[in-house]
């Protein structure tokens, strides 16, 4: 009888637990770290688009015991959330992961979680502040440059026409190099076109100012020091007067209104990354006129970037730095900029001429592979952005917005302003 | 409910067929004989015809032991601790995160939306509901064509139900304000004024939700009984007072259940105003952040799980005081319509 008892009591226990496995393993769906045929399986996980689908088809075919699969987020923010959430649960992350330039200094802090990637066989591959910016303060490099956002100024060549405007590529260059010289070019315009706006939302000139500064919200010992730095106040000032002015649409980046406008002629000039060309001619998909200058207002801007990292909880981590090194080697760079226009920031694939040569009949044929190599060897540094820079920068950026949308006064809207850097603290 | 109106006890059913098997076994009655066996035989089945409905219902309660209320008191754990969401556990603090919690503004200003919203869809997705049901509940030609169209709404993901509703709710160049503006009105600004923006939410949310409401009180009731429509039809009663006295009371508790769950969904709504902005905090003034968001927001943006843990029970303890306060008002509303059928039954209980 105790020996019927006892293994009832085992079958129920191994009912339990199966039962137990089963929920878990549904959780992790087909997360095996190798194939049926006993082929090692790596992932990378991406957001919006890195270009790397070919890629990774050349990657598999080359390679006899390594299979790789791609896992790619909508938005930066999904990827995010679930990079956060899997590095804080210790499990659960791809061998490879894609990370944004902005979230570096928060996880900079979780430096352990990363293998440290720095190798000879790379050294002096990138641009040196983009190895810069990922290495942490004892030394270690935590992930491989992907894509930078060097800026130029997009422009619809065929509003500035109508406005009796010069709308030559080289002749628009010459009207944008300050950024009062840009304002005022913008004050003529909407005299002209009073239905249509200068430049795409108030958001996204003052971003492109930020990006220009060296500190702005935080100092160099992530002290926060937005409410007191004269040159945010300027910043904030500037747009939001401009705004009332009517060089802005006042809307949102990335909202709906926002996509709809490049199909409204909303307005004539936008500050744009490299990726951001791709999105200018989704959005505006059978409109006619638009055109880059090879300029940005008083220096040179960035806006943007990614790394591979690999974090250090994967299987394969051997496995996954080789791949990593291979995908952002400047041959394959060059591959992904031509597939997504993702624009490299290895030093050798800004003499590739796959980039350089890059023309865009959107853009009026512009040269966009020879402008934005330009662009991009004149940047000098990238702004300082701490762990409270993302939190910060929305604040500012919903400040400005409430200014635009009506709902307070500039003065209301930097008071309220300061109380979010107070409660952020 | 009496044994004695039972035709077969249930006890005695499993009991009854098992001693006589038992006595009968030629090694049971080798080793003890049946006066030794029976008792435990009977014991065993006795016992195994009560515990074994609880066996049977165990693996639920057995996973929600593991998926519901261990996260539920791991969460009221992490609230008293500071917690980043990247580093992990740190101090021991008491109450500190509640404090917290407690003082911020966004924390009001997240609670005041998540019930204007509420109520906003809550109230008119319930009482459109039940006016489909009555009239799914008449006959119509090709019922089930109609019954499975009020569906399709919910089958439709709440992301991409947020994409269409933006576009339709755009401030500028959106579906409704090209429509205001064809008859002469003013354009309404969707995502900047309070009240406007709680309206397209809750839109969203009602477009989702009443047809599947709708089917639960449909259900419920096909399950009453018919002759009460026609002796009512014989009285004199009208559709709509019959749809007042006798289907109203005769399916509330159906009516209960659709507004706890609505209560409860209401006041975590998350995925319709997160999508109404690109940012997700809710617009420029959070203007529609509501309870769910501002946990996100501080759990994954500022990715301090201690005050989103604080938050998460503080929205626990709110849903529980609602349902208590849904439960009584609705049972008080419901005996009031109920009266006349309430009283019925007290005076047919006593002869």
């Amino acid at each position: 009888m105790q020996t019927t008892k006892r293994r009832r009591t085992r079958v129920a226990t191994g009912a339990l637990v199966a039962l137990m496995l089963a929920a878990t393993a549904a959780c992790g769906g087909d997360d095996g770290d190798e194939t049926s045929d006993g082929k090692i399986k790596l992932t990378v996980a991406t957001f919006n688009e890195f270009g790397y689908e070919g890629l990774i088809d050349e990657y598999n075919a080359m390679q006899d015991d390594v299979v790789v699969e791609q896992k790619k987020a909508g938005t930066a923010n999904e990827h995010q959330d679930n990079l956060y959430t899997k590095l804080a649960a210790g499990s659960g992350l791809s061998d490879i992961e894609a990370i944004e330039v902005d979230w570096l200094a928060a996880l900079k802090q979780e430096s352990d979680a990363f293998a440290d990637l720095s190798d000879p066989e790379v050294e002096g591959r990138w641009l040196d502040w983009k190895t810069e910016a990922a290495t942490t303060d004892d030394g270690r490099l935590m992930g491989y440059g992907t894509d930078i956002g060097p800026e130029g100024i997009c422009y619809r060549a065929d509003l500035l026409k109508k406005a009796g405007m010069p709308d030559d590529r080289e002749q628009v260059a010459k009207m944008f190099t300050t950024w009062d010289d840009y304002f005022d070019a913008g004050r003529e315009f909407v005299k002209k076109m009073p239905d249509v706006a200068w430049y795409d939302a108030s958001g996204a000139t003052a971003q492109a100012m930020i990006n220009q500064t060296e500190y702005t919200f935080e100092d160099e010992d992530d002290n926060v020091i937005a409410a007191d730095n004269p040159e945010v106040k300027q910043i904030f000032d500037t747009v939001t007067s401009l705004s009332q002015e009517g060089l802005s649409t006042k809307l949102v980046q990335w909202g709906e209104d926002w996509v709809a406008s490049f199909q409204q002629d909303g307005f004539a000039t936008m500050a744009c990354p490299g990726w951001m060309l791709g999105v200018i001619e989704g959005n505006a998909e059978g409109v006619e006129g638009w055109d880059i200058a090879n300029v940005f207002p008083d220096g040179p801007g960035l806006w943007g970037g990614s790394y591979l990292t690999v974090p250090v909880q994967g299987k394969h981590q051997e496995e996954a730095i080789a791949l990593a090194q291979w995908l952002t080697a400047p041959e394959q760079q060059a591959k992904a900029y031509a597939a997504k226009a993702t624009f490299p920031s290895q030093v050798a694939a800004l003499e590739d001429p796959a980039v350089t040569g890059d023309t865009r009949e959107f853009f009026n044929d512009a040269p966009v592979g020879e402008i934005l190599v330009e662009r991009a060897k004149a940047i000098e540094f990238i702004p300082h952005k701490g762990p409270k820079f993302a939190d910060i920068n929305t604040a500012f950026q919903q400040a400005i917005q409430r200014v635009d949308e009506g709902k307070e006064n500039p003065q209301q809207a930097w008071d309220s302003f300061l109380a979010d850097v107070e409660r952020l603290g | 409910m009496r044994t004695d109106t039972h035709p077969v006890p249930p006890v005695g059913d499993a009991a009854g067929p098992a001693s006589p098997t038992g006595g009968t076994r030629p090694d049971a009655a080798g080793t003890g004989g049946p006066t030794r066996r029976t008792p435990w035989r009977s014991r065993v089945s006795r016992w195994d015809a009560r515990l074994s409905p609880y066996l049977y219902i165990s693996p639920f309660f057995v996973l929600f032991a593991l998926v519901g209320l261990f996260p539920l008191l791991y969460t009221a754990w992490v609230s008293l601790h500071q917690w980043s969401l990247l580093s992990g556990q740190g101090e021991f603090t008491g109450f500190d995160n509640y404090r917290r919690v407690l003082e911020d503004r966004y924390f009001w200003n997240a609670l005041r939306n998540t019930i204007s919203i509420f109520l906003l869809s809550s109230v008119p997705q319930v009482l459109i509901a039940l006016v489909l049901a009555g009239l799914l509940d008449t006959r119509l030609r090709g019922r089930t064509l109609w019954r499975m169209s009020v569906l399709i709404p919910f089958v439709v993901a709440p992301a991409a139900v947020a994409l269409i509703f933006g576009n339709v709710f755009g401030d500028r160049f959106g579906l409704v304000n090209s429509g205001l503006e064809a008859i002469g009105l003013s354009p309404v600004a969707w995502h900047v004024n309070t009240l406007a923006s709680h309206v397209a939410i809750a839109s969203m949310v009602n477009w989702r939700w009443t047809g599947y409401n709708a089917l639960i009180f449909l259900a419920a009731m096909q399950a009453v009984p018919r002759d009460l429509y026609e002796s009512a039809s014989l009285d004199g009663a009208g559709k709509v007072r019959q749809f007042a006295s006798i289907t109203l009371p005769m399916i509330r508790p159906t009516l209960l259940f659709v507004i706890i769950t609505s209560t409860i969904g209401g006041l975590q709504i998350f995925a319709e105003p997160r999508l109404f902005d690109t940012q997700g905090l809710g617009g420029s003034d959070r203007q529609y952040q509501t309870l769910t968001m501002y946990l996100w927001e501080l759990g994954w943006r500022v990715r301090d799980l201690g005050m989103a843990s604080a938050v998460a029970w503080l929205l626990f303890l709110i849903i529980v005081v609602f349902a208590l306060l849904n439960l009584l008002l609705s049972q008080r509303a419901g005996s009031l319509a109920g009266r006349p059928h309430g009283r019925a039954r007290r005076q047919g209980a006593k002869p």
